[in-house]
């Protein structure tokens, strides 16, 4: 069976200083490869910088790779029109990114109306979405996201996220601005769904304790490279100085 | 005399410039409208053309109208005497309001917005039509207003190169020492000035999504 996500030998450099560049050339992304099976959730760890969110938007080509090579279900990414790409990857960013103009109904059927679900159907995915995410459809799906709480806005970022039932999901802090309580809501919630769900997921995040428990393996980042990967349990165990440093934080 | 034994006596006439003055203010916003929204979001795709376009909205802007009607009065085609030279200067007035409106309406929307979009899959038509233009209509608007605040205003100069409106009175007025004939004219501009910017303001503010 092809995997929800291959990414070989990955890496993105800055544009230039030439002629019309603003950049310095700076390596930010080199030499990442790794896999994620359906039902894995690769998680990344890494301090802010490392490169964690440039390696989701490599995948999703909102950043163009300079070098390498990102598989999605099977196919190259290069290969497809870019919109159909990203319909085909749930993404879900740390301020969530809500349309503020559209209910949470609208919201969270984008992706199927952009694809030309019949409105019906659309309804239907909807309503378990929501319930998936453990929000009430009759109280919800025609509120605004001003009239949510953070914890709210980000389940209906996630149910945004599955509307079109993606093989591949990434996530990006998306508990990062949640109070602490919220946050383990959350997470235990979303541990629960990773296996009902069975979708590859790349998580990202620089909580050790996060990543370590919803994790199915782990990637740490370091300056925008891959300097360990391996499961939680070998995570725990390395001598990796990075490693280290993020468990003494635990 | 005073200025209701005036609008008594000459209500017709008054009521023909009041025309006249809502043709010219109507019609160059209207084209202002059709030529600045386009133009900024155009603007907003081809950044590199911001300042040049900008700037020369601006310079429009700095030159007196008086000034400019009569720049294009010898021009072809779009100049002379008459309605046609005044509502081509009108444009170039308001053009710049709406311009910049429209391009900061549509690059001031939440960067997040932006990027879940097009990370969802969205074109580029897509965010502009579904997300931007939505999300951007107030502040659009309120470049409208501008624009059409100001034309009023300034549509009563266009008298001078023979275009009719209220600006006829003022100048007359002015012309023989009268100050109930230039009220005669500048009251009701005023008033209409008043109205347009209180009717757009209320479906600018209807349309303010942001801040929520
Ligand atoms: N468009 C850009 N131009 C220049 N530098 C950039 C750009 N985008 C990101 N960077 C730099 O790339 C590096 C990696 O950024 P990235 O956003 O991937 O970090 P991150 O691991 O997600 O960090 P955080 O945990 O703070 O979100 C940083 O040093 C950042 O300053
Ligand atoms: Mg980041």
């Amino acid at each position: 069976m092809t995997k929800p996500l291959e990414v070989q030998g990955l890496g993105y450099r800055l544009p230039g200083k030439g002629k019309g560049e603003t950049g310095n050339g700076r390596l930010l992304v080199h030499e990442v490869s790794f896999t994620v099976g359906a039902g894995e959730t690769l998680v990344l760890l890494g301090r802010s910088g490392s490169g964690k969110t440039t390696t989701l938007k490599l995948i999703n080509r909102l950043l163009e790779p300079t070098v390498g090579e990102v598989r999605v279900a099977g196919e190259r990414a290069a290969d497809l029109p870019v919109t159909r790409l990203r319909r085909r990857i749930g993404y879900v960013i740390q301020e969530v990114g809500l349309f503020p103009h559209f209910t949470v109904e609208r919201n969270v059927g984008l992706v199927p109306r952009l694809d030309g679900w019949p409105p019906p159907r659309i309804a239907t995915r909807v309503r378990d979405l929501l319930a998936l995410v453990g929000l009430d459809s009759d109280t919800f799906a025609r509120r605004y996201p001003h009239e949510l709480s953070g914890g709210q806005r980000q389940r209906v970022g996630v149910a945004r996220a599955l509307a079109a039932d993606p093989p591949l999901l990434l996530l990006d802090e998306p508990f990062g601005a949640l109070d602490p309580i919220t946050r383990v809501e959350l997470q235990r919630e979303f541990k629960a769904l990773e296996g009902r769900l069975g979708k590859g997921m790349v998580f990202v995040t620089h909580d050790v304790r996060e990543g370590l428990l919803l994790g199915t393996r782990i990637g740490l980042m370091l300056q925008g490279r891959l300097a360990f990967l391996g499961t939680p349990d070998e995570f725990r165990r390395s001598e990796h100085p990075e490693c280290k440093a993020f468990m003494a934080a635990a | 005399m005073s200025l209701w034994d005036f609008y008594a006596r000459n209500s017709q006439e008054v009521l023909g410039l009041v025309g006249q003055h809502l043709y010219l203010v109507a019609i160059s916003t209207g084209a202002a409208i059709v030529i600045g929204v386009p133009l900024g979001i155009l603007l907003t795709r081809r950044t590199a053309w911001r300042g040049p376009v900008l700037g020369v909205a601006n310079v429009f802007q700095t030159v007196p109208s008086l000034a400019l009607f009569g720049f294009l009065i010898p021009l072809p085609f779009i100049g002379g005497i008459g309605a046609t030279t005044a509502i081509v200067a009108l444009v170039l007035y308001a053009l710049l309001p709406i311009v910049r409106n429209t391009y900061e309406g549509v690059t001031g929307v939440d960067p997040a917005v932006r990027e879940a979009g097009r990370g969802m899959g969205m074109t580029d038509w897509q965010l502009l039509t579904q997300v931007e233009l939505p999300l951007g209509f107030g502040v659009i608007l309120a470049g409208v207003r501008v624009a059409t605040v100001v034309s009023v205003g300034t549509a009563t100069i266009a008298a001078a190169i023979g275009a009719g409106g209220l600006g006829v009175y003022i100048f007359r007025g002015v012309a023989v020492v009268d100050d109930t004939l230039i009220l005669a004219g500048a009251l009701p501009a005023a008033l209409m000035a008043l109205a347009a910017d209180g009717l757009l303001g209320v479906a600018e503010r209807r349309f303010a999504w942001r801040g929520k």
